[in-house]
C-alpha cells in the first residue's frame, strides 16, 4: 500500500514545496484553508453582511440595487416602543407581541423539555422490562417531519378531532382548543415537547450513563436514601451535560416556527405567533414584502442566539476543562 | 468491393449520417420553444387550458408550453419572489392583478388591440399601473363574484322562510339562526376568512374605501360599522369562528367543507366554488347562490375580480407568449374555456351570448345565473377596489387586525386604529 502511495505523494509534493518556497511556510497554510474559508465566505458571511445590508434599505424591490437606504430606520422602527412589556403601546405591536410569546414559548416549552427529559432518562438508565422498546417510544416522536407532527396534533385537537370525539363520547364535551388563545399556546409547547424530547432525553441518557458506578456503591454502603443520592451525586454529575441541554433547548425554541406554523398558522390572532414567523410574514407572506423590516428582525434575534451560543460554547469549554 | 473499400465507404456513410442527425438536432433545437406557464385551480382551470394549449402546440410547430400547476398559496407567496429575482415563467394565471403590473408584458405592440378593448373593457384596468396606463396585459379568464351559498334544504326542514331579493345581512343573520335552532345544523353563518371578501359587505355597510385624493383608507365609519357587527355575530356565535381566528397572519380560511358538510347555513364566498359545490355537495342537499345581502349603506355589493393570465417581461419569447395569450382570448376558444372551467365569462360578446357550462347540474347553471345577475349590484367602489393596486396590502391588513379583533386581542377601535397605521406604513413603502 505504502509504494502505491509514496510516488503519488512525491508527486503532489513537488508543487508543493515550490509553492512553500515561494510564499514561505505561514502564508501556505492559507492556501490549505482557502477552500474552506471561501465556502464559509460565500454561504455564511456574505449572507449575513447582505442581510445587514438589507435591514438598513426599505421598499418592496428584492434587488439591492433598486432599494432606498434608510440607515437605521427598520430598527428604530421596531424598537419603537411606549413600554417595551406592553405590545399595544409600540410601533410594531406584531414584532413585540412575537418577541413576548417566543419569551413565554420558550421559558415553557424549555423548562418542560429539560425537566420531562431528566424524568425520562433517570425511568429509561433503570432497569425495568422492555427498556430498549421504551427508548425506542420516546425517540420516535423525534423522527418525524415537524409537519407531520402538526398535522397529527391538528387532527386530534381540531373542533371535530379525535379528542373531542373522545371528550363528548365520555360525556365531559369538547373543547374548540385550536380557536381560544390560551389552549392554542399550551398545546403549542405540548407539542413541541412531545416531538423534540427524545433528542434531549437520549443525551442526557448518555450522561447517566457516564457517571461511574462505584460512586453510587459507596452511597448504598454509606445507606444514602433514593433521593440524597439523586440530589448529591446525580444532579452534580450530571449538569455539564444538563447546561448542554438547556442551551441547545434554548436556541431551538427560539428558532421554533415549521411545527407550529403548521400546527396553528400563528393563530388565534397573535397568540402563536413566534419571531421566526414574524419574520416570515413581514419579508415573504404579506404584502408589501418588507425585507427591509425582516432582515433588521433576523437581526435582532441573531444577536440573541449569538449570545446563547456564547454560553453554550463557554459551558462546553468548562467541561472540557473538568 | 475490396474489404478496405467497403470500410471506407460504410465510414463515409456513418460520418454523414451523424452530421445529419447533429444538423437536425441544432435546427430542431434553434425552432423549439418552450414557454412555461404557471397556473393553479380553482376546479379544472389547469387541465383544461393544458387540453386547448395543445392545439394551440399543434398549430405551431416547434412549440412546448410547459402547464405548472401549483397550489394557489404559491401565486400568492411564491411567484412574486419569483419575478423580484428575474427568475419567473413566462406566463402565469394570477390574481394580484394590478400588484404585480410592474412584470407584466404589454401584450398590445403584439395583438388587435380594437378586439381586446371591445371584448375585455373594463376588466383590462384591473391589471394597468393607473389611469394614464393603457397598456394590454391579461387575459381576464375567470370573472369571478363574491355572493353567499345557501343550504335550502335546511331552511325547508326548518319551516323558515328564506330571504328574498333586498333581503339585509340582519335579515339573513336571523333567519340563519333561526334554522340553526330547528335543525342539527351547527352554525348559522361564515365568511371566508380574506379581505377581498369582507369587502363587499363593508362596502354594504358604507365603507368608502379611498380618500379624496384616490388612496386607499380603511379606517372609515362604514368599514368600522362593518367590523363591530362582524366581530359581534363572531362572539355570539352567528359566525362559525374557526374560519377567522383558526389561523394566523395572512393566511386564507374558508368554510367550504363546513357547508359541504351541510353543518352550515349561509356561506359568503364567491363563484369560483359553483364546481366544488356541484361535485362535492351532488344530491346530499339542495344548495342556491342568492345575491349579495344588503347592508344600512343601501348598497347591496358583493366584490369583483377573478383570475387572469399575463406574460412576464422577462420572457425570451414575448411574440410567442403574445400569440399564445391571443390565441386564449379568442372568443370561440374563451367561450369554450369558460362553458369547461365553469367560470362567468369575461369576455363581453361570449357573456351577451350566454355560457351554456358543460357537465354541470342545474343547481350549478342555476348558482353561475344568479352570480351573473348579481353583477350589476355590484358598488362601482368595489370594482374601483379591485383594479387598485395597492388592495392586496388592504386585504393582508384586514385579515390580520379583523382576526386580532375577534380573537379579543384588540378592541374593534384598536383593530381600526392599527389598520389605518398598517396601511400608512405599507403606502410610504411601496411610494
Amino acid at each position: 500500500m505504502l509504494s502505491v502511495i509514496s510516488p503519488i505523494m512525491r508527486i503532489i509534493e513537488i508543487p508543493m514545496l515550490a509553492l512553500q518556497r515561494m510564499l514561505g511556510i505561514n502564508r501556505l497554510a492559507w492556501v490549505f484553508l482557502a477552500p474552506n474559508l471561501i465556502l464559509f465566505g460565500l454561504f455564511a458571511f456574505l449572507p449575513v453582511i447582505l442581510n445587514l445590508v438589507y435591514a438598513m434599505t426599505g421598499g418592496e424591490n428584492i434587488l439591492l440595487a433598486n432599494r432606498p437606504g434608510v440607515g437605521m430606520q427598520n430598527f428604530s422602527n421596531l424598537l419603537d416602543c411606549g413600554d417595551y412589556f406592553d405590545s399595544h403601546s409600540c410601533r410594531d405591536d406584531k414584532f413585540w407581541r412575537a418577541i413576548w410569546n417566543t419569551v413565554w414559548f420558550v421559558t415553557l416549552q424549555v423548562g418542560f423539555m429539560v425537566g420531562l427529559s431528566l424524568l425520562t432518562a433517570l425511568i429509561l438508565n433503570r432497569k425495568i422490562r422492555a427498556r430498549g422498546f421504551f427508548r425506542s417510544v420516546f425517540f420516535f416522536p423525534v423522527l418525524l417531519s415537524p409537519v407531520v407532527v402538526a398535522l397529527i396534533w391538528k387532527w386530534i385537537l381540531q373542533r371535530d378531532g379525535v379528542l373531542n370525539a373522545f371528550l363528548d363520547w365520555t360525556g365531559v364535551g369538547g373543547v374548540n382548543w385550536l380557536v381560544d388563545a390560551q389552549w392554542a399556546f399550551a398545546w403549542s409547547v405540548f407539542i413541541s415537547v412531545w416531538a423534540h424530547m427524545g433528542f434531549y432525553t437520549l443525551i442526557l441518557l448518555a450522561g447517566l450513563q457516564a457517571i461511574p458506578r462505584d460512586v453510587y456503591e459507596a452511597a448504598i454502603m454509606d445507606q444514602a436514601s433514593p433521593w440524597r443520592t439523586f440530589r448529591r451525586i446525580t444532579l452534580p454529575l450530571l449538569s455539564p451535560t444538563m447546561l448542554v441541554v438547556l442551551v441547545l433547548a434554548l436556541i431551538k425554541g427560539v428558532q421554533t416556527f415549521d411545527e407550529v406554523f403548521a400546527f396553528t398558522g400563528g393563530g388565534p390572532g397573535t397568540a402563536t405567533t413566534f419571531i421566526i414567523q414574524y419574520i416570515y410574514q413581514e419579508g415573504f407572506a404579506g404584502a408589501p414584502r418588507l425585507y427591509g423590516v425582516a432582515a433588521a428582525a433576523s437581526l435582532l434575534v441573531a444577536l440573541v442566539l449569538v449570545a446563547l451560543t456564547l454560553v453554550q460554547l463557554w459551558v462546553n469549554r468548562r467541561n472540557a476543562n473538568g | 468491393m475490396p474489404a478496405i473499400l467497403e470500410e471506407k465507404t460504410m465510414k463515409t456513410r456513418i460520418m454523414l449520417a451523424t452530421a445529419t442527425a447533429a444538423l437536425a438536432l441544432a435546427a430542431n433545437a434553434a425552432m423549439a420553444q418552450e414557454l412555461r406557464f404557471t397556473c393553479y385551480s380553482d376546479g379544472n382551470e389547469c387541465e383544461v387550458y393544458d387540453d386547448i394549449i395543445s392545439r394551440f402546440e399543434a398549430e405551431n410547430a416547434g412549440v412546448d408550453v410547459k402547464v405548472d400547476v401549483v397550489p394557489y398559496q404559491a401565486i400568492l407567496d411564491n411567484l412574486p419572489v419569483q419575478l423580484a429575482a428575474g427568475k419567473g415563467p413566462d406566463l402565469a394565471k394570477v390574481t394580484d392583478l394590478g400588484g404585480l403590473n410592474k412584470y407584466y408584458l404589454d401584450l398590445s405592440p403584439y395583438v388587435d388591440r380594437a378586439y381586446w378593448e371591445t371584448s375585455f373593457g373594463d376588466t383590462l384596468n384591473w391589471y394597468r399601473a393607473g389611469a394614464d396606463d393603457k397598456g394590454i396585459y391579461g387575459l381576464h379568464t375567470q370573472l369571478t363574484i363574491t355572493g353567499p351559498y345557501v343550504n335550502a334544504t335546511l331552511f325547508e326542514q326548518a319551516g323558515v322562510e328564506m330571504p328574498g331579493a333586498g333581503a339585509t345581512w340582519d335579515d339573513w343573520a336571523k333567519a340563519a339562526r333561526e334554522v340553526v335552532e330547528k335543525t342539527d345544523a351547527d352554525f348559522p353563518m361564515a365568511i371566508d376568512r380574506s379581505g377581498h371578501r369582507v369587502a363587499g359587505p363593508a362596502i354594504s355597510y358604507g365603507a368608502k374605501l379611498f380618500d379624496a385624493e384616490g388612496n386607499g383608507v380603511l379606517d372609515d365609519e362604514g368599514f368600522r360599522a362593518f367590523a363591530k357587527q362582524f366581530v359581534e355575530w363572531n362572539n355570539d356565535g352567528t359566525m362559525l369562528k374557526d374560519v377567522w381566528v383558526g389561523q394566523g397572519g395572512t393566511s386564507h380560511g374558508d368554510a367550504a367543507q363546513e357547508f359541504i358538510n351541510g353543518e352550515l347555513v349561509f356561506y359568503y364566498s364567491g363563484s369560483w366554488n359553483v364546481g366544488r359545490m356541484d361535485k362535492q355537495v351532488g344530491d346530499f342537499f339542495d344548495w342556491r347562490a342568492v345575491g349579495s345581502p344588503c347592508g344600512p349603506a343601501g348598497a347591496c355589493s358583493g366584490m369583483p375580480g377573478g383570475a387572469g393570465i399575463v406574460a412576464f417581461k422577462d420572457t425570451q419569447h414575448p411574440e410567442l407568449v403574445a400569440k399564445l395569450i391571443d390565441f386564449l382570448a379568442q372568443e370561440d376558444v374563451y367561450a369554450e374555456a369558460a362553458a369547461r372551467t365553469r367560470n362567468l365569462p369575461a369576455h363581453l360578446a361570449v357573456a351577451k351570448k350566454g355560457v351554456k357550462y358543460e357537465n354541470s347540474s342545474e343547481a350549478a347553471q342555476n348558482a353561475l345565473t344568479a352570480f351573473a345577475a348579481d353583477l350589476p349590484n355590484v358598488s362601482p367602489i368595489a370594482f374601483r377596489y379591485q383594479g387598485y393596486p395597492g388592495n392586496r396590502a388592504m386585504f393582508g391588513i384586514t385579515v390580520e387586525r379583523l382576526s386580532q379583533a375577534v380573537a379579543g386581542e384588540l378592541t374593534v377601535d384598536e383593530a381600526m386604529d392599527r389598520m389605518a397605521s398598517d396601511l400608512k406604513a405599507a403606502q410610504a413603502e411601496t411610494k
